[in-house]
């Protein structure tokens, strides 16, 4: 292999290997000409927007149908409704009615638009303490390890965590890992549809206020359409009112449908708001008494009042996945060899930060260190940054 | 030629010497955030292990007050209601104010106890919030190869070597 290449290398110019960069003819003081910023390389399958702000989840579809139903009835209300009653009633109406439409499309934004909760993936550090831990509690790994779970004592009750084969931790309790998004998320509620995103710790609350507003407003305008339709059929005859607001006749309809579902959606988070439970917790029956005499929900906080308060008025955490900040991409990264010897975990990286980088790359490597379980679950995309390590000496 | 590319494999494999050592959350207080107090076995001649409690206590009693339930949470919580949660784009929350307290601590902690003793202390807040990590500072090597491809002699490759001690 040397003696060929010496000869053809005769040829070339003078070229520094550097082991600083994966690709050997990359001189090292070549500047980046733009920085990647953390949400471009997101292992999870959830949607950025507006450089990062903005975060949804795959399939918005039905949350454009929510949108255009909210819209369109409340636009209808307003336009053909409201002058009629202005004047025959109160402007107190429209004025109400105003302000209820733009919580809910408040409350509807932040929802759909904000992070759940979402705890972000271990580092290859992490990852590798935390398997070293299991095999050495284990014992001995047969081929197939058992199931990693942890059990921890809350308030007198035996908790279970699992380990999370894709995100690489024990979730946290009442965490969950979201299938669709791809993501485990702390206090997971569950995952919305309608407003396009999971419902977790961090916007249950404006998902509650969301559901409670548009409550108000769907009885709010299917009441007034109603009086609107009869003040007008005493004038002119039942029929001639439907003709003379077509409008009207959608707006209830829509509305009809909508208030059993979504009245009947607020209560029962109301209940689980008073209880302290999740949407998860409460269709497995975690907390159900029919699971046991002892089994309660340790996380209550004992009565309806404080429940309530510390799930809507508590402390808001921050986002855990920093989506704007910037990938440090300069740090020193050790190119892998080729001849396959590949180290256990180990990686350069100055923070964890950028591991979403080359995460993607390391974790693939190590594999063969990995216990055999860990093989289930497919690795995750390697990101257009990350590039390829062939490297020839 | 084959004799360099061995002595490039043994000095990778030197130059990752770094370690870290981790402490795990603690759940038995329940989802509130809160680090275990467990001396890590691996720092046992690092450091003495009143320090390394002592910090990790003060942590969790950051986060405790982050986290609380009481008036201004409830003030906070009730104002941002009111105003359809546009507040929040505006104003800074307890927490974040509490988080930046904490990356103050941690930053004196590592310059006065930490640093001289070569560890490095990490925010939990860039690990999201799962570990408290310290990494155990080493020296690194720093490698240049530079390959003589077109002077058409049969010396073999010149390496320079720098060693930095550098903090990751």
């Amino acid at each position: 292999m040397h003696l060929g290449v010496s000869e053809s290398m005769r040829e070339c110019e003078y070229s520094q290997i550097s082991t600083r960069s994966s690709t050997p003819m990359e001189t090292p003081y070549k500047k980046r000409t733009s920085r990647k910023r953390k949400w471009e390389s997101f292992p999870g399958r959830s949607k950025f927007y507006c450089d990062g702000r903005i975060m949804m989840a795959r399939q918005t579809g039905v949350f454009c149908l929510t949108l255009v139903l909210i819209l369109v009835t409340s636009g209808l209300f307003f336009t053909f409704d409201c002058p009629f009653l202005a004047l025959q009633l109160t402007t107190a109406i429209p004025v109400i009615g105003g302000v209820l439409f733009l919580f809910v499309l408040g409350t509807l934004l932040r929802t759909s638009f904000s992070d759940p909760g979402v705890l972000p993936r271990a580092t290859p550090d992490e990852a590798a303490d935390l398997e070293r831990q299991i095999d050495v509690a284990n014992g001995s790994t047969g081929y197939r390890p058992p199931p990693r779970t942890k059990e921890v004592v809350i308030n007198g009750q035996t908790v279970k965590l699992k380990y999370c084969f894709t995100c690489k931790i024990f979730r946290p309790p009442r965490a969950s890992h979201c299938s669709l998004c791809d993501n485990c998320v702390e206090r997971f509620d569950h995952h919305c549809p309608w407003v396009g995103n999971c419902v977790g710790r961090r916007n249950y609350r404006f998902f509650y206020m969301f559901i409670l507003s548009l409550s108000f407003l769907t009885i709010f305008i299917f009441a007034f359409v109603i009086t609107h339709i009869i003040l007008r059929s005493h004038r002119n005859g039942f029929l001639n009112a439907l003709k003379d607001s077509p409008a009207s006749v959608l707006e209830v309809v829509v509305c009809f449908f909508s208030v059993w579902s979504i009245v009947g959606l607020s209560g029962f988070h109301t209940y689980l708001i008073s209880s302290n439970q999740t949407t998860n917790e409460d269709i497995k029956g975690s907390w159900s008494s029919k699971r046991g005499k002892d089994n309660y929900n340790p996380y209550s906080h004992g009565n309806i009042f404080t429940n309530c308060c510390s799930a809507l008025c508590g402390p808001l955490p921050p986002s855990l996945i920093d989506r704007r900040g910037f990938i440090q991409s300069d740090t020193l990264q050790l190119a892998p060899p080729t001849n396959g010897i590949t180290m256990y975990g180990a990686t350069q990286s100055q923070q964890s930060h950028m591991v979403s980088e080359t995460g993607s790359e390391s974790v693939t490597k190590t594999s063969a260190f990995r216990a055999p379980n860990s093989f289930c679950r497919l690795p995750p995309p390697l990101s257009s940054s990350s590039r390829p390590v062939n490297q020839s000496f | 030629m084959a004799t360099e590319f061995h002595n490039l494999q043994e000095l990778r494999h030197s130059a990752s010497l770094e370690t870290k050592v981790f402490i795990q959350r603690d759940y038995t207080e329940g989802t509130v955030c809160r680090f275990q107090t467990k001396f890590p076995s691996e720092l046992d001649n690092r450091i003495e292990r009143t320090l390394l409690e002592e910090t990790v206590k003060t942590l969790n009693s950051y986060y405790v007050e982050a986290e609380k339930i009481g008036g201004q949470s409830y003030l906070e919580g009730c104002l941002a209601c009111a105003t359809a949660y546009i507040i929040f784009l505006c104003m800074e929350t307890r927490y974040e104010k509490v988080l930046r307290k904490i990356s103050g601590y941690i930053q004196e902690q590592n310059e006065k106890i930490y640093a001289p003793r070569g560890l490095l202390l990490t925010d939990p807040i860039e690990r999201g919030m799962r570990v408290v990590s310290f990494t155990v500072l080493s020296v690194q090597l720093e490698i240049s190869i530079f390959e003589d491809q077109g002077s058409g002699t049969s010396s073999p490759s010149s390496s320079s070597m720098s060693s930095t001690g550098s903090a990751r």
